[in-house]
């Protein structure tokens, strides 16, 4: 059987399972007048015994499932012809990647050599064995547990708390996988880092002004030696973020201000959610809006007022990305703006304030570390942006300061370096992986800095 | 207290300061409201302008125009031998078909180069059309018949007024003599935009004419599907441990900070993730929807979290010692009345999450579902994209017939995005309760 088709009929088992624990309980205390001498409900009786039937089938499933793979492959290469078998390790897998498409019949069998496809058969074959076996393997073991279960239910089975210490175990487990990932990130993305910075000194990569990163494939290729000082790429990321913060601050900030102090009530139910559209649309349609409306609308003012701007301009990226992150500026602000207790307008107002004063010299000097909060949480979004600058910035590597020629970012050259044809090892498919590392820790930064900040302020009116 | 250097200001003095600069105050009283209002209009006109140039380039993406031609189904070119199997009706030349009819319609046409020019009008994929046809109802051989077949891209942008006909000849796609054929079919009623199926059922091409969105569609589908399967229960499980059973402690401090700052971790991270761990580690098929849903899954999850607790805590404390009080154990409490009162705002989550998940496209590109893929994927292993990554795919083609294909794409995305997002809202209202 497949896995898929295994799986299917352990649930179907576990439905069966279920229904043979549950009416155990109830024959041994003679139908559902005897409930009462039953220590928990027939139904927790019927789930032990599923749980039983599914969770060890379910893990053996899982080890088989794992080391299937590489078992069968082992053997398969023992048995390729000696000239194949002595191949340099990156050959062979070139080899076994063969072998493992025509089995997957992406590719049709006329288009390899006689080694592959025999191997290729016997690789089915042996795919068969196994399957089989742990088909076997996992039936057996369902009848056992189910049978030895049911005899072993008696009206003293404490069925409800084993069940329930079960589930409790999953929830724990579930839980785990947020730490996981964290750690999962960190040692992939640090791990292939670390390699990389094996070939290139950490300095040179942090410090270093030039960014080429084609490297030479063949070693008798000339012309492409491979750069990877970042600078550049820090440079414009910071540049594009800049930009979209410069969008994106003023028209957050002051739509939360006018929301939240000045707008009738009806005209913020419907105003606020609406500003709250630019942020669920995707990015990618942001990208394509930059690059296909705004960029040459620039080329074209620029052009009228005599200036040269270049159509993947900083400029057109940075401000499609501020639109985009004008919400969560804005929302975030607003919120901190209505943790103001209403006392301290009332005492400006008292003292004879404007309105605007009020605003300006007490409301927004109580809720700034929450604003700065919020800001900064923005900020971080704009530098882990990825599809507005993919479609609307450069890929050339450019250190400058002015908005209206092309720059690169981090976020760019990690989708470059790592779409399309790549091989693991070379410094520039590894090369990614540092900037990702770079792009995790700062934006991990700001957005620690960011929570600390926020947390802090709302506790003090809370 | 009173500054002795100064002299003393009567009430009256004060009162002429104020008024001074009451009228500088309103001033700035009213450019500051005036600021806000404008920031608030700056946004909407912004999203309002993003809207229109999406949907004003992308309608006609629903439309394609097609050629009306008056097709002789030679016998003598479908099947020479008349043995009428499928493999051969499958093998013939049906581009000859079609440039013979284009010939009879336009007898002044000589020459190759004039030739190829007015076989050009029709899109290269008309042939398989023709080929469809015939396979479909073999008793078409040797009769001719009238048949809609799609135009090329260069005509479909003519149609629908793209090319500017004053523009020098060389720096239109179109040439004189090709504009003059084509104004002759407009002229005589067989040249029509038509609704576009293609372009809902198709899957990918290199052709903008014959590119549909159904593959992306179902790749989008089927990741989205599994992301559902995986994060949902995971989510809600996470919730209900940290709020119904974690003791506080320093591991679940831990749990808790990891999972407020997964939530701002770059998607582009994710996706490295993926690549170095599903793909890389463990050996999982690049380009598949698996691998995707993987990915977003754990993108997802604190989200998903997030708005599982907060509705976990919004079920008031009452329920629960009431239903301990009646002799329920904690797992009982929670399974039979917390989860269910919670449940509404669970899916509202939920329904937020899977829409951020449809419209990412960022860790898709790492994890390879960037691939040009002609087939519908059928399973969760197949190589496949999703609607998203198939607008940045066609929005990087070079041929000006994408740009509206693009547009359609992202309107088909949103529509999607809409759906969903108002699914959200009316759970919220109809099943949301406040105590």
């Amino acid at each position: 059987m497949t896995p898929a088709a295994l799986l299917l009929s352990l649930a179907l088992l576990s439905v069966g399972a279920f229904w043979i624990g549950k009416s155990r309980s109830l024959a041994i205390v003679g139908g559902s007048r005897g409930v009462r001498n039953l220590h928990s409900l027939p139904s927790h009786y019927g789930l032990m015994t599923a749980m039983w039937c599914a969770l060890p089938a379910l893990a053996v499933i899982g080890v088989w499932l794992v080391f299937q793979d590489a078992i069968i492959l082992r053997l398969v290469t023992d048995h390729l012809p000696a000239g194949v078998r002595e191949l340099p390790s990156n050959d062979l897998s070139l080899v076994l990647n063969d072998v493992r498409n025509l089995v997957a019949g992406n590719v049709p069998a006329a288009s390899v050599g006689e080694p592959v496809r025999l191997a290729a058969a016997e690789y089915t074959h042996l795919r068969g064995i196994s399957r089989m076996a742990l088909t076997v393997l996992v039936m057996i073991m369902v009848i056992a547990t189910v049978l030895t279960v049911r005899s072993r239910i008696t009206p003293e089975v404490r069925a409800r708390n084993r069940v329930e210490k079960v589930i409790e175990w999953l929830l724990i487990g579930c839980s785990t996988i947020a730490v996981f990932t964290t750690i999962g990130i960190v040692a992939s993305v640090a791990f292939e880092a670390f390699r990389f910075f094996a070939k290139i000194p950490v300095f040179d990569f942090l410090l270093g002004t030039q960014w080429s990163p084609q490297m030479a494939i063949r070693a008798d290729q000339v012309g492409s030696s491979g750069a990877f000082g970042a600078v550049p790429l820090f440079a414009g990321t910071l540049l594009i973020s800049l930009i979209a913060m410069l969008i994106a601050v003023p028209i957050g900030l002051f739509s939360a201000i006018y929301l939240a102090e000045y707008a009738h009530p009806k005209f913020r139910t419907w105003a606020k959610p609406l500003l709250e559209v630019l942020a669920g649309v995707p990015t990618v349609v942001y990208g394509f809006f930059a690059a296909l409306t705004i960029g040459p609308a620039l080329r074209g003012w620029g052009e009228s007022f005599g200036l040269n701007v270049a159509s993947e301009s900083a400029l057109a990226a940075g401000l499609v990305m501020g639109i985009m992150i004008i919400p969560f500026v804005s929302s975030l602000a607003d919120d901190m703006i209505s943790a103001v207790p209403q006392s301290l307008r009332d005492g400006a107002y008292a003292l004879g304030a404007t309105r605007s004063e009020t605003i300006k010299q007490v409301v927004m000097r109580a809720a700034l570390p929450g604003i700065v909060g919020g800001v900064l949480l923005a900020a971080s979004r704009a530098i882990g942006e990825t599809m507005i600058v993919v479609m609307a910035a450069g890929l050339a590597a450019n250190l400058t300061a002015n908005p209206l020629e092309a720059v690169t970012t981090v976020t760019v050259q990690i989708v470059t370096l790592l779409v399309g044809d790549q091989e693991f090892d070379s410094p520039k498919t590894l090369a990614a992986f540092a900037l990702g590392l770079v792009l995790f820790l700062v934006t991990l930064a700001l957005n620690v800095l960011a929570l600390h900040i926020v947390r802090k302020y709302r506790e003090q009116y809370e | 207290m009173n500054n002795t250097n100064k002299p003393h200001k009567t009430p009256q003095e004060t009162a002429a300061i104020v008024e001074r600069s009451l009228r500088r105050r309103y001033w700035a009283e009213r450019r500051f409201r005036f600021y806000g209002l404008a920031a608030v209009i700056a946004g909407m006109t912004f999203l309002v302008y993003l809207f229109f140039t999406i949907f004003s380039n992308g309608i006609g993406a629903f439309r394609q125009t097609e050629v009306r031609l008056a097709i002789y189904f030679d016998p003598q070119v479908i099947d020479p031998q008349g043995t009428r199997t499928t493999a051969d009706l499958l093998a013939a030349d049906y581009q000859s078909l079609i440039r013979a009819s284009l010939k009879a319609r336009f007898p002044e046409v000589e020459g190759r180069a004039q030739t190829r020019q007015l076989t050009h009008l029709v899109s290269s994929s008309a042939s398989f059309d023709l080929q469809k046809l015939v396979a479909r109802d073999p008793a078409v051989i040797g009769k001719t018949q009238d048949v809609w077949l799609l135009a090329s891209d260069d005509v479909d942008l003519l149609e629908k007024g793209h090319i500017d006909r004053k523009l020098v000849e060389a720096e239109r796609p179109l040439k004189d003599e090709q504009l003059r054929w084509a104004d002759k079919l407009e002229a005589e009623g067989a040249l029509a935009l038509k609704f576009n199926r293609t372009f809902l059922t198709g899957g990918d091409s290199r052709e903008p004419e014959k590119a549909g969105i159904w593959g992306a569609v179902v790749g989008s589908f089927f990741t989205l599907v599994l992301t559902l399967l995986l994060s949902f229960p995971i989510g809600v499980a996470t919730a209900v441990y940290l709020e119904e059973f974690a003791r506080r402690n320093r591991w679940t401090d831990i749990i808790e900070v990891n999972i407020n700052n997964l939530a701002a971790v770059p998607s582009i991270v994710f996706g490295l993730l993926g690549l170095a761990v599903f793909i890389g580690f463990f050996g999982l098929p690049r380009s598949a929807p698996l691998v995707g849903a993987l990915v977003l899954t754990l993108l997802t999850l604190p989200t998903i979290i997030i708005a599982s607790r907060a509705a976990l805590k919004a079920v008031p404390p009452s329920i629960r010692e009431a239903a301990l009080g009646m002799g329920a154990s904690k797992i009982q409490m929670v399974m039979h009345h917390v989860l269910p009162l919670a449940m509404p705002g669970m899916l509202t989550g939920t329904i937020i999450g899977m829409a951020r998940a449809l419209g990412e496209s960022a860790p898709l590109l790492m994890i390879g579902m960037v691939a040009f893929i002609v087939d519908i994927p059928k399973g969760i292993t197949d190589p496949a994209t999703a609607l998203p990554v198939q607008v940045f795919l066609w929005s990087d083609s070079p041929e000006r017939g994408f740009v509206e294909k693009t547009s359609g794409a992202i309107i088909v995305l949103l529509a999607f995005l809409v759906v969903m997002n108002t699914t959200a809202v009316i759970l919220r209202k109809r099943f949301e309760r406040r105590w």
